[in-house]
């Protein structure tokens, strides 16, 4: 995966912004926004120089004249003036007070964000809470104020519209900066001996600025719109200057001999502000990474299968626990299908522990996930081989027939109990859960089951710990609560995927006893995923080791770690450190050829 | 230089503390207090490795911190290369950075996304050594070099290497300040097994080209004992042993070391040592 990346992101900074342009042109409402706001822009513009009367020209002669009359397109207003100049010139006004304002208040916005979220504690608390004062007040009532004491005009109502949307930038970058000031490169930055005000500005701002625009692409059709209400009530633009709020406000008392007049000014509102809010929502799909194409789409509930190759499972396969036969999943990416797991086949006994075992990217965990279908879709696909359990071909059956399939016969245990439990349920609500998730039994009954699947993982006081939420308890804890579900429904086989490397190595020891006493009680058959071998040696009767997608050796635990076959499979364990070894363990890595080792690529 | 290096030690503490005061809130006012570091006194001394080996929650990553001053200690005494860490303090940030640096655990977030490795790079020799533009340049080819980077390296983002050679930026970054102590928070434990020993090799062969003493923080024992000359155990915020590397791996003295060294998963099977050197391994 990653000397990939090494290689084809060269030409990255270009190519960022032409696939961001392609992303937000392929959204046609955007695109359509983008064309309008443009147009208008333009026309905006060019007002000085297009062949328009002059707007403030009065003309009693030729009043109201109706639209498309010679000479005025759009007729004249109530004092004869040429409603398409004021429009232009008008236009011209309402864009600029709502675009200045926008950058005005993201400006403010932005420094008071950054610096409340980069002082934080008491400084961040006094900030923000004057910050949410200004909130409090409703926003056209705080605007009026902040006018009523400047004066009316246009210059003031900029100044109050800004002043009024501080409070949404401050709030957004706020939050990211206070997150953003505990990484670690922050603290990395202040060691190499910047100051926090050279800190903010180089180091935070970069990570904030798409926020900003964000923000400020969804609250730039807001401004225009306030500037165009205060203007409506005579608190922005003075007269005889034209400006939408104005036109609007003037043409009220036309409504009905003279609609045009106020129609034509509120039709424009309406595409500038209905175009900047389509191209706002563009852009900020294209610049929050969690909104990117794909990953907002809800996965399917099974892995998409489209077999090419569908092997049938041999009479070994069928008297396994769990056989998989020349798997292959793939993610489908720009460039086309990579495939992430390559003809894969293995089987587990019933009653044994198998263990998959390979460094980051070999595709371990894929494998793991693919057996149930479990590998989020877009963009995984399984392209190949077939998986049995008890004689069946799962990937043949369907989606409900997969799904009763997990958490029933089979069962998955994952790396980090604190991001697999929910936060806002208890442990006791939650292993109940999944026994009613395939049991018909009663609340009550789900509970006590519960109470005794906790007991059954050696959590101390199960009775009074299953009140207790996910946040109450120890990392140790909180495995054996993941445990206990895995368990709920007496599986017959269980995946575990890196179910101890989140601990402590105490704690770990523990665990590995609890599953293993598990094991042999109820004949459990494990399949254990693991980058460590010392967990491989303290748990597992068979070891496959992976590599890039594919297994390079497979045997028996003993026979795979004291004699390893595969160069590869001898250059990772070589690569262990062992107690009693010191130094000399350095010294041993130092012989081995450069080449030999990691593939020569990954450090 | 030389009577000066023998006489004081790289860094020493003294009945150093870092209690976090819980936050006072209106409703319940002050919340309890987390005592992270109690009473440490330990030294490093020149041109060695000291390791400081605990579980999560045990302090080490707290104690690392004051040593660099990212953290200001409660109550102590701190001295860096024989100055008092306060009067440090007091000349501003880049005085730390001088003197020592810090490597953190997680490459990836510890390198700022946005920037390229020699906008990443360039703070250190500008504000910390001063170089001039064209000194600088020639700085950061020789840093790449050092860490076993390809000098093109330096135009890239974070973002396009992997873990193993993200962590040689960061140590080139850590270099970059030419100190005499660097503190190494985990350095190799978010790495892959065959990427880590590389990593420590590199580690070991910079302290002794360049002359500097470690302060390596972790929680895997077989790592430490491979690059360390002392050893402290933490365990909830105190030490309760401190050993030769040797002593201590093989006759751990405090009981908790002994439950550590037991609990680290190892293989059993015996079996004949090869070429490259036989493995009875345990790790992480």
């Amino acid at each position: 995966m990653s000397t990939q990346a090494v290689e084809v992101v060269a030409p990255e900074r270009d190519g960022r912004l032409r696939m961001a342009w392609r992303l937000l042109m392929n959204n046609r409402l955007a695109a359509a926004g983008f064309y309008a706001i443009t147009l208008i822009v333009v026309m905006a513009l060019l007002a000085p120089v297009l062949p328009l009367h002059d707007p403030d020209i009065t003309s009693p002669a030729d009043r109201l004249l109706p639209v498309l009359s010679e000479g005025h397109m759009l007729g004249t207003d109530h004092l004869g003036r040429d409603v398409l100049a004021r429009l232009v010139w008008g236009t011209r006004v309402s864009l600029f007070v709502g675009i200045a304002a926008a950058f005005v208040a993201a400006f403010l916005g932005s420094v008071i964000g950054l610096v409340a979220g980069y002082a934080g504690g008491r400084a961040d608390n006094l900030i923000m809470r004057g910050i949410d004062m200004l909130m409090a007040f409703p926003y056209i009532l705080l605007a009026l104020a902040i006018v009523a004491v400047l004066g009316p005009g246009l210059l003031n109502a900029l100044y109050a519209i800004a002043i009024v949307n501080i409070p949404f930038f401050a709030r957004n970058v706020r939050g990211i900066t206070l997150g953003l000031s505990h990484r670690e490169f922050v603290d990395a930055a202040r060691l190499s001996g910047k100051s926090h005000i050279a800190i903010v500005a180089t180091e935070i701002l970069p990570n904030v600025l798409p926020i900003v625009v964000i923000t400020m692409s969804t609250t730039i059709g807001w401004m225009i719109l306030e500037t165009a209400g205060l203007s409506f009530l005579g608190l922005g633009a003075q007269p005889p200057q034209a400006d939408l709020g104005s036109m609007l406000g003037q043409g009220r008392a036309l409504l009905f001999t003279a609609p045009m007049v106020s129609v034509i000014p509120g039709v424009m509102v309406f595409l500038i502000v209905m175009s900047v809010n389509l191209l706002g929502d563009g852009v900020r799909d294209v610049l929050d990474p969690r909104l990117r194409a794909g990953s907002l789409g809800r996965p399917m509930p099974v892995t998409r299968i489209e077999r090419e190759n569908v092997p049938v499972p041999d009479e070994t396969a069928k008297a396994s626990a769990l056989a998989v036969v020349e798997l292959e999943t793939s993610f489908e990416a720009r460039s086309g299908r990579q495939r992430a797991v390559k003809d894969i086949s293995f089987t587990l006994r019933k009653g044994e522990c198998l263990g998959l075992i390979g460094e980051s990217g070999s595709g371990k965990s894929v494998t793991a996930l693919s057996i149930l279908g479990l590998v989020a879709s877009p963009p995984g696909v399984i392209t190949g081989g077939a998986v049995t359990i008890e004689g069946r071909d799962v990937l043949s059956l369907d989606e409900t027939q997969i799904a009763s399939f997990r958490g029933g016969k089979v069962a998955y245990i994952f790396q980090d109990p604190l991001t697999t439990l929910h936060p806002l349920f208890t442990i006791g609500e939650q292993v109940a859960e999944a026994v009613r998730a395939h049991q018909p039994v009663g609340r009550a009954a789900a509970h006590r089951k519960a109470v005794e699947l906790l007991g059954t993982v050696q959590i101390p006081d199960p009775e009074q710990r299953a009140r207790a939420y996910p946040h109450e308890l120890s990392g140790g804890q909180r495995q054996r609560v993941g445990i206990a579900m895995a368990l709920a429904n007496d599986p017959d086989i269980i995946i575990a995927d890196e179910p101890t490397t989140a601990l402590d190595v105490t704690v770990q020891a523990e665990i590995l006893r609890l599953l293993q006493v598990l094991r042999r009680e109820r004949g459990l058959a494990l399949l254990f995923i693991t980058h460590d071998f010392g967990v491989v040696a303290e748990i597992c009767d068979r070891v496959a080791v992976m590599r890039h997608g594919e297994i390079v050796e497979t045997g028996e635990t003993a026979a795979v770690l004291g004699n390893p076959e595969h160069p590869y499979t001898k250059r990772l364990i070589a690569c262990v450190p062992v107690p009693g070894q010191g130094r000399g363990f350095l010294d041993a890595i130092r012989a081995m050829p450069p080449a030999d080792i990691a593939g020569g690529r990954s450090a | 230089m030389t009577e000066d290096r023998k006489s004081v030690d790289a860094i020493s503490v003294t009945d150093l503390s870092k209690t976090f005061a819980g936050e006072w809130s209106l409703f319940s006012g002050r919340g309890y207090e987390i005592r992270a570091v109690r009473d440490i006194t330990l030294a490093l001394r020149y041109g060695e490795t000291l390791a400081v080996v605990g579980e999560s929650g045990s302090g080490k990553s707290t104690l690392a911190r004051m040593m660099v001053g990212l953290e200001t200690p409660t109550s102590g005494d701190m001295r860096i290369t024989g100055k008092d860490a306060a009067a440090l303090r007091a000349e501003g940030p880049r005085a730390f950075g001088r003197v020592i640096q810090y490597v953190f655990q997680d490459p990836v977030s510890s390198l700022n996304p946005r920037k390229t490795v020699d906008a990443i790079l360039d703070p250190p020799l500008r504000l910390l050594k001063g170089y001039d533009r064209v000194r600088r340049r020639a700085r950061m080819k020789e840093l790449m070099d050092a860490v076993q980077m390809p000098a093109n390296a330096l135009e890239r983002y974070p973002h396009e290497f992997s873990g193993g050679q993200a962590q040689r930026i960061a140590i080139a970054r850590a270099l970059a300040a030419e100190p005499r102590i660097i503190v190494l928070d985990e350095p190799v434990s978010a790495l892959d097994v065959s990427v880590q020993a590389q990593i420590l090799l590199l580690l070991e062969d910079l302290r002794k080209e360049f002359d500097m003493s470690y302060l390596f923080i972790s929680h895997d024992l077989a790592v430490v004992e491979s690059i360390s000359d002392r050893v402290a155990v933490m365990y909830s915020g105190e030490i309760v042993e401190i050993a030769p590397a040797e002593q201590l791996f093989r006759s751990p003295r405090h009981e908790y070391t002994r439950k550590l060294l037991s609990s680290a998963p190892r293989l059993k099977t015996a079996w004949t040592p090869r070429s490259t050197g036989g493995r009875i391994a345990a790790h992480e």
